[in-house]
C-alpha cells in the first residue's frame, strides 16, 4: 500500500525537477490529445517546440517573436509571484493589463500629433499607474472591508473588458479610421512607438523591463527585508504578525506591484506589437501569466525560463495552426494541462511516498 | 401594467430564467464549500457543462440527454480537481484556476464543429389552464422544467444539510476535518463526493446557458457566470435559501440591464453590460463588511487540505 509522509521541508531536488517532469508529462498527454484530434502527435510536438527555434524555414520569423511574447508574460508573472508567495491572490492581471494599456494610450493620444521626447516616458508612467490603480480596488476593498481579493480582482477583468470595448468604439477611436473600431496606431507614430531596440531580436522596452523586473525581484526576495516578510507571511502568517509584518500593508504593496507591472506590460504591448487599442486587445496574457508564475515555482529565475517556454508554446501553437490545422483552442487546453501536471507532481516535493505493508488491525 | 415598456410579470418570469445557471452553480459550490473545499473552477466546469450539454443534445436530439451530458462532462472535470486536491494534495486556489483555464480551452476545442447550430428546444412544463391566470400564470407556470428543478435542488440541499445525518457529517468535515477523521468518517471520500456534486450542478447550469438561455454555442459563452456564482455563495453566507435570493437578485440585474439595452436607454451598452459585475462587487463589500461578517459564517476548514497522518 502506498502512503504519503510529509517532508519536514520541501525537497530541493524535486523543487527543481518537478517543472521539468510536468513539462515532459504534458508533452506526452498533449501528444495523446493531438492524436485524438487526428493529427500526427510527433509532428505536432515538433512543430510546437522545435520548429519555431530551429527550422530553417520559420526560425527567422519565430525567434524574435519569442521575446515579444515572453516579455509581457514574464513582467506580469513576476508581479503575481510576489503576491502568491504572500498568500495574496491577484488573479485579475488581465484587467490591470487592459487598463494599463488604455491609460497609457490615452495619455499618448492626448499629445497627438506632437513629436516630443517625453511622450513615451509619460505613457509608460501612465500605464503603470493605470494598472496600479485598477489593482488598488481589490487591495483596498480587501484591507478595509475584508472582501475576497480573488473574486473582486477577477470580476474587474470583465469590467475592464467592457471598458476596453467602449474605449475602442468611443473615446479613443481613430477619427481618421473611417468609423472602424480601434484607436490610432501608436507604433506608427514616432513619439509613442515601442520599437525593436536591436533589429531582428524582438527586444523592445517591455522585454528590457521584464529583465529588470526579474533581477529586481530576485534581489528583493534574497536580500531585502521586504522579500523576507513576503515569504514569511505566506509560509507562517501568525509568525509574520508577531514579527511585526503588517498584513494590510503587504496586501496593498503586493497588489500594487503586480498591478503596476501588468499595466506596464499592457502599455508596452499597445505601443509596440499590438499597435492600437482594439476590442480584442486583451489576449489572455494576464491569465497565462498565472501558469508562468507557478511553472517558475514563484522564483524570478524560474519565471524567466517558464515565460520563455510558455512563449514558445504560443508561437509553436500558431505555427501548428498554420501548418497542421491544429485548432487554436488546443494550445490553450495544452497550457491548462501543463498547470494540472505541475500541481500534481508538486506532491513529490512536499511528501515522500512510502511503500508499506498493510498493518494487521 | 407597464413601466416604460417593461411588463413586470414578464420581467419576473425572465429573471427566474436568467437566474437558473448561477443558482445551480452556486448551490453546488455551497455544498463543496460546506465540505471544506474551495473550488474556484466553477467557470471552467460551467463552460464544460455548456459545451458537453450542447453536443449531447444536438447529437441525440433530446434536451434531457443534453442536461445529463452537461452534468457528466462538468463532473468529469470536477473529478480532476478532486484527484489533484484530495489525493495529490495540491493547492486548492491554484487548482481551481487551472480548472477554469483548462475548461475554457477544452470547451472551445470540443465546440468547434457546433458553432451556429440550434439545439433541440426545451419545452415548458404543461400546466394547462394554470398558465392562463393573468400575471401569476406567466410568473409561476410558464417555465421549462429546469427552473423548477433548480428551486427543488436548493430546497433539497437545505433539507439535507439541516435535517439529515449526511448533512451533519458533511458539515463536520468542513468545520474540522481532523475531528471528523478521528470519529471515523472518510474525509477524503466525502469531499470527493461533494466536489462531484458541485461539478454536476455547475454542469447543469452551464448546459442551461447553451441550451435554453442563449441557445447556441459560442466560445466563452458563460461570460463570468461561474465567478458570480462564487460571489453568491459568499453573499448567501453559506445558507442555501439565501442562494435563492442572491441568484434572483443577480438574475434581476441581468434582465433589467438587457431590457434597458433593448429599450435603447441612453447609457452606452458597454456600461450596462459591466453593471452585473460591478453590483456583485458592491454586494460583496456590503456582505463582508457588515456586522455579521461573512468570514465568521464560513466553514472553518475552508480551503485547507487534509492529510491523514495516522
Amino acid at each position: 500500500m502506498l502512503r504519503l509522509e510529509k517532508r519536514p521541508s520541501p525537497s530541493r531536488f524535486w523543487q527543481t525537477a518537478t517543472p521539468v517532469l510536468a513539462v515532459a508529462l504534458t508533452i506526452v498527454a498533449g501528444g495523446v490529445m493531438f492524436a485524438m484530434l487526428g493529427k500526427d502527435p510527433v509532428a505536432a510536438i515538433r512543430t510546437i517546440f522545435w520548429d519555431p527555434l530551429f527550422s530553417p524555414q520559420f526560425a527567422a520569423y519565430s525567434r524574435p517573436q519569442l521575446l515579444v511574447k515572453a516579455g509581457p508574460l514574464i513582467l506580469i508573472a513576476i508581479g503575481l509571484s510576489l503576491g502568491f508567495r504572500a498568500g495574496i491572490w491577484n488573479i485579475g492581471a488581465e484587467g490591470q493589463y487592459i487598463i494599463g494599456a488604455i491609460c497609457g494610450a490615452a495619455v499618448g493620444l492626448a499629445f497627438y500629433p506632437a513629436n516630443l521626447w517625453f511622450i513615451f516616458p509619460l505613457m509608460v508612467l501612465a500605464g503603470a499607474l493605470g494598472g496600479w490603480a485598477w489593482a488598488m480596488i481589490p487591495a483596498i476593498l480587501k484591507t478595509r472591508f475584508n472582501t475576497s481579493e480573488i473574486l473582486v480582482s477577477l470580476l474587474l477583468v470583465y469590467v475592464a473588458q467592457a471598458l476596453l470595448a467602449s474605449m475602442a468604439l468611443g473615446r479613443l477611436r481613430n477619427p481618421e479610421g473611417g468609423g472602424f473600431p480601434g484607436s490610432r496606431n501608436l507604433s506608427n507614430w514616432d513619439a509613442s512607438a515601442n520599437l525593436e531596440l536591436i533589429p531582428g531580436t524582438g527586444m523592445h522596452w517591455g522585454v528590457v523591463a521584464a529583465f529588470v523586473a526579474v533581477i529586481a525581484a530576485y534581489v528583493l526576495l534574497q536580500r531585502h527585508i521586504l522579500g523576507f516578510q513576503i515569504k514569511l507571511a505566506g509560509q507562517a502568517p501568525r509568525a509574520a504578525r508577531f514579527a511585526g509584518v503588517h498584513p494590510s500593508r503587504l496586501v496593498v504593496l503586493c497588489m500594487g506591484l503586480s498591478g503596476g507591472l501588468a499595466g506596464l506590460a499592457g502599455l508596452f504591448e499597445v505601443a509596440g506589437p499590438a499597435g492600437q487599442i482594439s476590442i480584442d486587445f486583451g489576449s489572455g496574457y494576464g491569465f497565462t501569466a498565472i501558469i508562468v508564475a507557478f511553472l517558475g515555482r514563484l522564483n524570478p529565475i524560474g519565471i524567466l525560463l517558464a515565460g520563455l517556454l510558455m512563449a514558445l508554446t504560443y508561437i509553436g501553437g500558431e505555427l501548428a495552426q498554420f501548418m497542421l490545422g491544429l485548432p487554436s483552442a488546443a494550445i490553450q487546453a495544452f497550457q491548462g494541462m501543463l498547470l494540472f501536471f505541475l500541481l500534481a507532481v508538486d506532491l513529490l516535493s512536499n511528501y515522500r511516498i512510502r511503500l508499506i505493508r498493510r498493518e494487521v488491525a | 401594467m407597464d413601466f416604460g415598456g417593461i411588463n413586470p410579470a414578464v420581467l419576473i418570469a425572465s429573471l427566474m430564467v436568467a437566474s437558473v445557471p448561477i443558482m445551480l452553480a452556486a448551490i453546488g459550490e455551497l455544498v463543496v464549500e460546506k465540505a471544506g473545499v474551495l473550488n474556484l473552477g466553477i467557470e471552467g466546469m460551467m463552460i464544460m457543462g455548456a459545451v458537453c450539454g450542447f453536443i449531447a443534445a444536438v447529437e441525440t436530439g433530446s434536451p434531457v440527454m443534453g442536461f445529463v451530458g452537461g452534468a457528466i462532462g462538468a463532473a468529469g472535470l470536477a473529478l480532476i480537481f478532486a484527484l489533484l486536491t484530495q489525493v495529490l494534495l495540491a493547492n486548492q486556489v491554484a487548482t481551481g484556476l487551472a480548472l477554469t483555464l483548462f475548461g475554457l480551452g477544452l470547451s472551445s476545442l470540443l465546440g468547434q464543429g457546433y458553432v451556429g447550430i440550434k439545439p433541440p428546444p426545451t419545452g415548458v412544463v404543461p400546466f394547462g389552464p394554470l398558465r392562463d391566470i393573468p400575471g401569476v400564470g406567466r410568473v409561476l407556470f410558464s417555465h421549462d422544467p429546469m427552473v423548477y428543478l433548480s428551486i427543488a435542488v436548493v430546497a433539497a440541499v437545505w433539507l439535507v444539510l439541516k435535517y439529515s445525518r449526511t448533512g451533519l457529517i458533511l458539515r463536520a468535515v468542513g468545520e474540522s476535518a481532523e475531528a471528523a477523521h478521528a470519529l471515523g468518517y472518510k474525509v477524503t471520500r466525502i469531499r470527493i463526493a461533494a466536489i462531484l456534486f458541485g461539478g454536476a450542478m455547475a454542469g447543469l447550469g452551464g448546459a442551461y446557458v447553451s441550451l435554453v438561455r442563449v441557445p447556441q454555442w459560442t466560445d466563452g459563452i458563460t461570460a463570468g457566470a461561474g465567478w458570480i456564482a462564487l460571489a453568491i455563495v459568499v453573499f448567501a453566507s453559506w445558507k442555501p435559501w439565501r442562494i435563492l435570493i442572491g441568484a434572483y437578485l443577480f438574475g434581476g440585474i441581468t434582465v433589467l440591464q438587457l431590457n434597458l439595452q433593448a429599450a435603447g436607454a441612453r447609457i452606452p451598452v458597454e456600461y450596462l453590460s459591466m453593471s452585473p459585475y460591478l453590483i456583485t462587487i458592491l454586494v460583496l463589500v456590503l456582505i463582508s463588511s457588515g456586522k455579521g461578517r461573512a468570514a465568521a459564517t464560513a466553514p472553518a476548514a475552508l480551503g485547507q487540505n487534509f492529510h491523514a497522518a495516522r
